[in-house]
């Protein structure tokens, strides 16, 4: 008997889907044949051991969720969690300035273009615009038919199915197994995302985590065409960036990628928002996800939004935020994810840095 | 503590945590968490070490309840608190600061042995999880998807994006022959 043969019919046995007949004969089989036997015996063990990783990792994942409902309530600490009475005490106190705010900015926004997304009614801060383009306009939804079509003409083996985008932002590595950065805003509503890198190859992605307090998400690209690549060039920092410090970023406003460059003018965000800073640079629907990078090559943030009525202010997430993530990620779904550790863009002209970083930044692309 | 609770309602609450129900699993939180905590932080732990214990000793509860030849013999508070208290004590061992300073006034049973069973599983536990990092992708997720996540292999087919779910199969036979020569040579090296 086959070996894949023989271990299929282990399975089905162990799972009771044999009929009567085929259990017999299995039965009979196994009493004569001792290499049979033992590796019925082998398999049967190594398959219980799965079982139990697999009920042991469903009963954490409930154990983690029991828990998280109990901080919430303060049942350890015996107070509600730090950090988030903290935000809803700043949201009650300012939820009136914001509401006005908020009411000025849609009419500005109304009365001044088009790139104000839907998203400024939604979010909890309206007044901030998240730099995510979902206004893909018709012209450039033809473009892709278009695109699509030469695609699946040419490469109809590895060709994706007809995908229709209604929204752009931008991405990059941060482990050449797959795994990219993003803003939660980018992915909260979508139902399926692609990611495509510079070359033009795109690849199936899911969010793996997303923290709308943060605004961070974690994206894993699913694709089996998707091959490791190594090099990423950038690394973290583990502090704060100086003011003043010279940033540039990569991103997506338009279907081409595009550079952008500016300065760090406030260690906090949006109303002393402590998770990110305020840089001026001048960026577009379509950039949010971009990496901040300065002139050393570290990632010191992630363009997340931008303040509608006043040019040049414009947020990003403050890259330690990852570090909380990758250990909630380990914790909750025991993926390790490692930041790269050596720097290739420290010492060189800003030329040859976005050459070498260019390949690692991705579109994001979604419905 | 919470006196009024009877051997049935503890038996119960057994039953819905081999189930692996939420509602059961907050009953149990809500009941003997502070206890455990209490003796752990006053004997050199933290509020994190404590709730770490407190979920190894939950998953050390939930697979003897549900291999069904599990019998109370006390108040499941009782053994709980047993539980953790052994697994701490354990730990601080390990670290080398053994001094149990401080014992609360609680009934405790012997747990030596389950603790010891449990180790051994534990142990396993890891070699499988090194195994399953050693495979790489896209093996591991393939494998995860079937045999942890419990996914059917069309539904493998279509998020792995395989043409059809023999296809998925024979990769994934492929696979698990992978993962298990790694996992029984670590298995052989470890006796």
């Amino acid at each position: 008997m086959e070996e894949n043969l023989l271990l299929d019919a282990i399975e089905r046995y162990r799972n009771g889907e044999m009929t009567g007949q085929e259990k017999v004969f299995f039965e009979e089989l196994r009493k004569n044949n001792p290499d049979i036997d033992q590796t019925v015996a082998e398999h049967s063990f190594f398959l219980s051991e799965l079982d139990r990783m697999s009920e042991i990792k469903s009963l954490k994942h409930n154990l983690d969720k029991v828990e998280s409902k109990l901080l919430n309530e303060g049942f350890f600490t015996g107070r509600p969690e730090k950090t988030k009475s903290k935000v809803i005490y700043l949201w009650n106190r300012y939820r009136r300035t914001i509401a006005v705010a908020a009411a000025i900015a849609g009419v500005v926004s109304l009365s001044t273009a088009t790139v104000i997304s839907k998203y400024t009614e939604s979010k909890k801060v309206a007044v901030i615009t998240p730099l995510v383009d979902n206004k893909l306009n018709q012209f450039e939804n033809k473009l892709n038919q278009i695109e699509h079509k030469l695609n699946d003409a040419t490469t109809s083996a590895t060709g994706k199915p007809k995908f229709e985008a209604n929204f752009r932002a931008t991405g990059f590595l941060v482990d050449g197994n797959g795994y990219l950065i993003t803003n939660a805003h980018v992915v909260d509503k979508a139902k399926n995302l692609i990611v495509e890198n510079i070359k033009g190859d795109q690849y199936y992605a899911k969010a793996i985590y997303t923290n709308d307090t943060t605004d961070l998400a974690i994206l894993k690209i699913t694709d089996t065409s998707f091959s490791k690549v190594t090099g990423l060039p950038y690394t973290f920092p583990k502090t704060s960036a100086e003011l003043a410090e010279p940033i540039f970023t990569l991103g997506y406003p338009r279907e081409e990628v595009v550079y952008g460059e500016g300065y760090l003018s406030a260690k906090s965000g949006y109303y002393g928002d402590t998770t990110s800073y305020q840089i001026s640079i001048s960026v577009n629907p379509g950039n949010s996800g971009g990496p901040v990078i300065n002139k050393d090559g570290e990632v010191i943030g992630i363009i997340s939004s931008r303040e509608t009525n006043a040019d040049g202010v414009v947020f990003a997430i403050k890259s330690t935020n990852i570090y909380a993530a990758l250990r909630q990620i380990k914790k909750v779904d025991n993926i390790n994810i490692k930041l790269p550790t050596v720097n290739s863009l420290k010492g060189t002209n800003r030329v040859k840095q976005i050459k070498k970083l260019e390949d690692f930044v991705y579109k994001i692309k979604g419905n | 503590m919470t006196g009024l609770k009877t051997y049935e309602q503890d038996n119960d609450l057994l039953e819905a945590l081999a189930a692996n129900d939420a509602n059961a699993i907050e009953t149990i939180y809500r009941d003997n968490y502070s206890a455990i905590k209490a003796f752990i932080i006053k004997n050199n732990g933290y509020t994190d070490d404590a709730r770490d214990i407190f979920q190894e000793a939950m998953i050390i509860i939930f697979e003897k309840a549900k291999s069904g030849s599990f019998v109370l013999s006390c108040r499941l508070q009782t053994y709980l608190y047993s539980v953790c208290r052994r697994l701490w004590l354990k730990k601080l061992q390990n670290q080398q600061r053994f001094n149990p300073s401080f014992e609360l006034n609680h009934e405790i049973v012997p747990v030596e042995d389950e603790l010891e069973i449990h180790e051994q599983k534990e142990a396993e536990f890891q070699l499988l999880e090194n195994a399953l990092q050693k495979i790489g992708e896209p093996c591991k997720s393939l494998l995860e998807a079937f045999y942890i996540e419990k996914k059917s292999m069309p539904e493998i087919a279509d998020l792995f994006r395989y043409t059809n779910a023999d296809n998925a199969k024979t990769q994934k036979y492929k696979c698990l022959v992978r993962l298990k020569k790694i996992f029984f040579e670590q298995y052989k090296d470890k006796d």
